[in-house]
């Protein structure tokens, strides 16, 4: 029952991180999946995020593919696509893109119709085009609230790459899944550990992305913002028909 | 579809237990994080430290959790309590930060009338602040308790039980129809779950529905 000193014993003996099925290939391949997987999602939700954050048309539209998304299992779409599309990196990939987008296409579009409205007005008003207050003014405005998304996305890839070791692919859940399999538990807790591993170290790197994006010197009075799927909370916490908006001072009796 | 179709019995069946598995733990959560939330909502130092050990919580990956658990506490591996134990943690964790960022944003004309028509602290809490964090309470628990349904199907890689279990079954036998059928199950399964806390929240917030500010 000591599965624990099993599993450092294991981690610690030099000869397990090399070769094609080595520790070190292993990590490699689940930094793929994670990596390929990513960024397609932010390919995708990114440009739509900024879009329907720009124009305010579609709102609706990120409530309802976020919460479509969310619903779709990831390991029965992984599992489909193995079986249509053979094994490679498009079935992992696009099993976790389920997972990318939501907080991508969120964040993005939070971020964007955030702006105050005053500086995307004043921004018209010097002349730029909207082209331009889009990608000069509202983007970078934006870009804490976009690399908080990547920064959940990332967390939830890492954390469920860990299943395509189920289809027959590679990453480290080869250990977890097939230490279950085999009854050697050590094995899966060798899988599990360095997969935590993995997430805090990604989670931390991108937070410390996030807290360098603050626009201006605020970002040195204020802590790390923290990734709780928050942006979708927020999201889904506003009354329908209003889009993601700053909190405004409720009216004083007078102005009623 | 002709997999679900013949397979309904068997779909109730999964379905029941996949709820267990994935509701039991936003109950608990919900419970553990309410009291929780509130009482670090006012003390600065124990907020911060809650919220850091929240989001650790958060950035351990679910099946490595499931697997890691039986070492901590005393159940078995591949136990269904590791599940259960595991995702209460993460519903926990999510609303924790939730509830005391729904209580700063309750108005402070709303805090200084409840305090001038006589609400003690707590009465203040129970009746005026926590009410009206109902709404950000709800969104959360959307988000949770969908993520839940997908993290238990997850779960079937390592043996737990529900409806993933027809993906692994699926897979092994290459039938695609009863991939397929345990998809739709899952979704269907998830926007249910989705709709009746969504209509929960409404109910309980009567305040808050669409109409009544313009009847106003």
């Amino acid at each position: 029952m000591n599965f624990l000193q099993q599993a450092l014993a294991y981690l610690f003996t030099a000869d397990n991180w090399v070769g094609r099925a080595g520790l070190g290939a292993r990590i490699l391949e689940h930094l793929q999946y994670t990596a390929v997987a990513v960024a397609v999602s932010a390919l995708i939700a990114i440009p739509v995020g900024m879009l329907i954050g720009h124009t305010g048309r579609g709102a609706f539209l990120v409530v309802t593919t976020v919460n479509a998304l969310r619903a779709l299992p990831t390991l029965g779409v992984l599992l489909l696509g193995v079986l249509l599309w053979g094994l490679g990196l498009v079935p992992p990939t696009v099993a976790l893109m389920l997972l990318g987008i939501p907080p991508l296409l969120a964040g993005t579009y939070a971020g964007i119709a955030n702006v105050d409205p005053k500086v995307v007005d004043a921004a018209r008003a010097m002349g730029m085009t909207e082209w331009r207050v889009l990608s000069r003014v509202e983007l970078p405005n934006a870009m804490p609230l976009i690399l908080g998304g990547l920064r959940t996305a990332t967390l939830q890839v890492v954390a469920t790459a860990t299943v395509a070791a189920y289809a027959s692919l590679g990453g480290l859940g080869r250990y977890l899944i097939d230490g279950i399999k085999v009854r050697q538990f050590y094995l899966a807790l060798v899988g599990a550990l360095l997969v935590t591993a993995l997430a805090l170290l990604l989670d931390g790197l991108l937070a410390a992305v996030v807290w360098a994006s603050v626009p201006g010197t605020g970002r040195l009075r204020r802590g790390i913002p923290q990734p709780l799927l928050d942006d979708e909370v927020r999201l889904e916490a506003e009354p329908r028909g209003r889009g993601v908006r700053a909190r405004e001072p409720s009216p004083t009796v007078e102005e009623w | 579809m002709h997999y679900l179709l013949t397979h309904l019995e068997a779909a109730r069946a999964l379905a029941l237990i996949h709820l267990r598995l994935s509701l039991i733990p936003v109950v608990l959560g919900l419970l553990i994080a309410v009291p929780l939330g509130s009482l670090i909502w006012r003390r600065a130092t124990l907020r911060r430290f809650t919220t850091l050990a929240a989001s650790i919580i958060f950035t351990i990956p679910s099946l490595a959790l499931f697997v890691v658990l039986p070492l901590i506490i005393p159940t078995r591996i591949l136990d269904e309590a590791n599940v259960i134990v595991a995702l209460t943690l993460y519903t926990t964790a999510l609303l924790v930060r939730a509830v005391p960022e729904a209580l700063d944003a309750v108005p402070a004309h709303v805090r200084d009338s409840a305090a001038a028509v006589g609400y003690t602290r707590l009465g203040q809490l129970l009746k005026v602040e926590l009410p009206l964090s109902i709404p950000v309470l709800t969104a959360g628990l959307r988000v949770v308790a969908v993520t839940n349904i997908s993290m238990v199907a997850v779960g079937s890689v390592i043996g737990i039980g529900g409806l993933g279990t027809w993906f692994t079954e699926g897979y092994q036998s290459n039938k695609s129809d009863q991939i397929i059928a345990g998809i739709i199950a899952i979704f269907v399964l998830a926007v249910v779950i989705d709709i009746v806390i969504l209509a929960a929240g409404r109910v309980v917030t009567p305040w808050n529905r669409p109409g009544l500010q313009a009847a106003r």
